[in-house]
């Protein structure tokens, strides 16, 4: 049957891409590198340069082209590889920061903005070549531009890693002494994804295929734009509409993936259904929440709202699309959200209702700026804290957490660009640093007798 | 290949008569048009065929951008994929 045309329908969408915010977040070609191991570190940096090269060589062409054809904006063309600590892993070299050079460099000859993988999977234990990387990540991540690091320390299944928790707390702390920078492109995960287009936080997982297409969706700017319209409606009401926009903003992510994929010859892996905010007015998840009826995002109300929401994102999303997956659900980045931003400094929104938050937003504790002076020891029980969360929920969570060198509470760190700027928030003052100089393992959770 | 075109502009004389001329010109079919009058602002939205189209796509969007911006029309050209893909189930 051929297209019968409605100009409401179309009217809608040009207005969602023009007034609304409405974008492709990232198109994320997931490459496996698995395959460039070798004892030379030289050699290693070879393989690993030419296979990142030639498998997405065209992969911003590409984009650039969908989104000129589509009229819809792909804001970032992204790549994750495999954990650099499993192909490390063979290298004799206790320092991988070359690697994480290779990377930048391949990166920047593809034209992409950012690329994930400087990754080690420690959620029960580390292996040698796990702890060179983390023990990597101060230098790689302020040498290189365009790297993004994570470590995954727990998981519901093996617990929670409380000797590299304790690790990942001095390892930041350190990369914030280099530059505050690195920290916003590193993140310690639970339950890490193995198809997350997000950065900082993608990496391409061991049970994916040789190469593949993520794509992550955006949209709060619609989602708000609709809840606007449902002024003083039940919350049936604002779910439902939460639902269909959700369904839109998917559908459109599912038609760029299958054209990119298409046009790559890289399978389609998921669409992750995620409300991503940036900086600018209008695109903000904390404004979503306000608009369901909160004076300001961080009071009374805001966890249930959050709920809401990122429950019926996935709802409206998952029949939009043939596979869903990634973090799917509302990020809630402080740095990177106009309406998060202005509820920190207003007081109203504080790290311990953003800790509350996380149970029942996508991810977790990302892009916070905190006290210089704040321990290692504090950064390390607030990624404890956030472990367990995931943990015991079965979810992912994260922390992306910046040390603010020589700043206090009330001062602002400039990230730029999509990162944003990060208000610093006061933290508890009483010590943790007992507690995470115990190590060892958090046990896994049991999974019945749930009450 | 189909596409949605679509034009906004303050209302004025020969606007439909530009648009549909540059569309003629470049060898372009008007499948269906759709018109309308919002608060002073003049919509207008056409699917066409580009299977004859003497441009590649970016060019045409290129073209219709720079000839629209001389008469102050806002002039685009989407695949209509993306319409129907957002709203038809």
């Amino acid at each position: 049957m051929s297209y019968m045309f409605d100009s409401s329908e179309i009217l809608q969408t040009i207005n969602m891409i023009d007034r609304q915010h409405l974008d492709v977040r990232t198109v994320t070609m997931g490459i496996s590198v698995l395959d460039c191991a070798d004892e030379s570190m030289e050699r290693c940096c070879t393989k690993l340069y030419d296979k990142i090269c030639r498998t997405a060589g065209s992969l911003v062409s590409v984009g650039c082209s969908i989104e000129r054809e589509f009229g819809i904006p792909i804001v970032n063309k992204r790549i994750s590889v495999s954990p650099i600590a499993l192909v490390a892993a063979a290298c004799r070299e206790e320092n991988y920061t070359p690697l994480a050079k290779t990377l930048d460099r391949a990166a920047k000859e593809t034209g992409v903005n950012f690329i994930g993988g400087f990754s080690a999977l420690a959620h029960k234990g580390c292996t040698v070549s796990d702890l060179r990387l983390i023990n990597s990540i101060p230098e790689a991540l302020t040498e290189t531009e365009l790297v993004c690091s994570s470590v995954n320390v727990a998981s519901t299944r093996a617990g929670i890693n409380m000797d590299a928790v304790a690790l990942m707390g001095r390892i930041i702390k350190q990369t914030a002494e280099r530059d505050p920078m690195g920290c916003a492109k590193l993140v310690v995960f639970a339950n890490a994804v193995e198809d997350n287009p997000f950065m900082a936080g993608a990496f391409h997982g061991v049970g994916e295929p040789e190469s593949v297409i993520n794509v992550g969706v955006s949209g709060p700017g619609v989602v708000a734009h609709a809840l606007k319209e449902c002024a003083g409606q039940p919350f049936d009401v604002v779910a439902e509409t939460v639902k269909k926009t959700a369904f839109k903003i998917t559908r459109m992510g599912q038609l760029v993936a299958q054209e990119a994929s298409k046009r790559l010859k890289v399978p389609f892996g998921v669409v992750d259904l995620s409300l991503a905010p940036t900086p600018a007015i209008g695109d903000s998840v904390a404004e979503i929440l306000e608009i369901m009826g909160l004076e300001k995002c961080g009071t009374h109300g805001t966890t249930a709202a959050l709920a809401l929401l990122n429950d019926a994102v996935k709802k409206g999303g998952v029949m939009a699309s043939s596979h869903v997956g990634g973090l799917s659900g509302a990020f809630i980045p402080v740095s990177e959200d106009a309406g998060m931003i202005s509820a920190v400094e207003a007081g109203v929104l504080c790290m311990d209702k953003l800790e509350a938050m996380t149970c029942v937003c996508s991810v977790g504790l990302d892009m916070i700026a905190v006290p210089g002076d704040t321990t290692a020891a504090t950064v390390s029980a607030i990624i404890a804290d956030e472990a367990a969360i995931g943990m015991v929920n079965n979810k992912t969570t994260a922390v992306r957490i910046i040390p603010a060198k020589g700043k206090k509470v009330g001062d602002t760190v400039s990230f730029g660009g999509l990162l944003g700027a990060a208000p610093v928030m006061p933290l508890h003052g009483e010590s943790s640093e007992e507690f995470i100089a115990r190590g060892g393992r958090i046990p896994a959770p049991l999974h019945s007798l749930k009450n | 290949m189909k596409a949605i075109v679509s034009v906004f502009a303050k209302d004025s004389k020969g606007i439909t008569a530009f648009v549909t001329g540059k569309l003629a010109e470049k060898e372009i079919n008007i499948l269906d048009i759709s018109q309308t009058l919002m608060q002073g602002y003049f919509a207008m939205i056409m699917l066409v065929d580009l299977a004859d189209c003497t441009m590649n796509f970016d060019e045409l969007a290129e073209y219709l951008k720079t000839q629209g911006e001389g008469r102050e029309l806002a002039i685009h050209i989407q695949r209509q994929d993306i319409f129907e893909a957002m709203h038809r189930i």
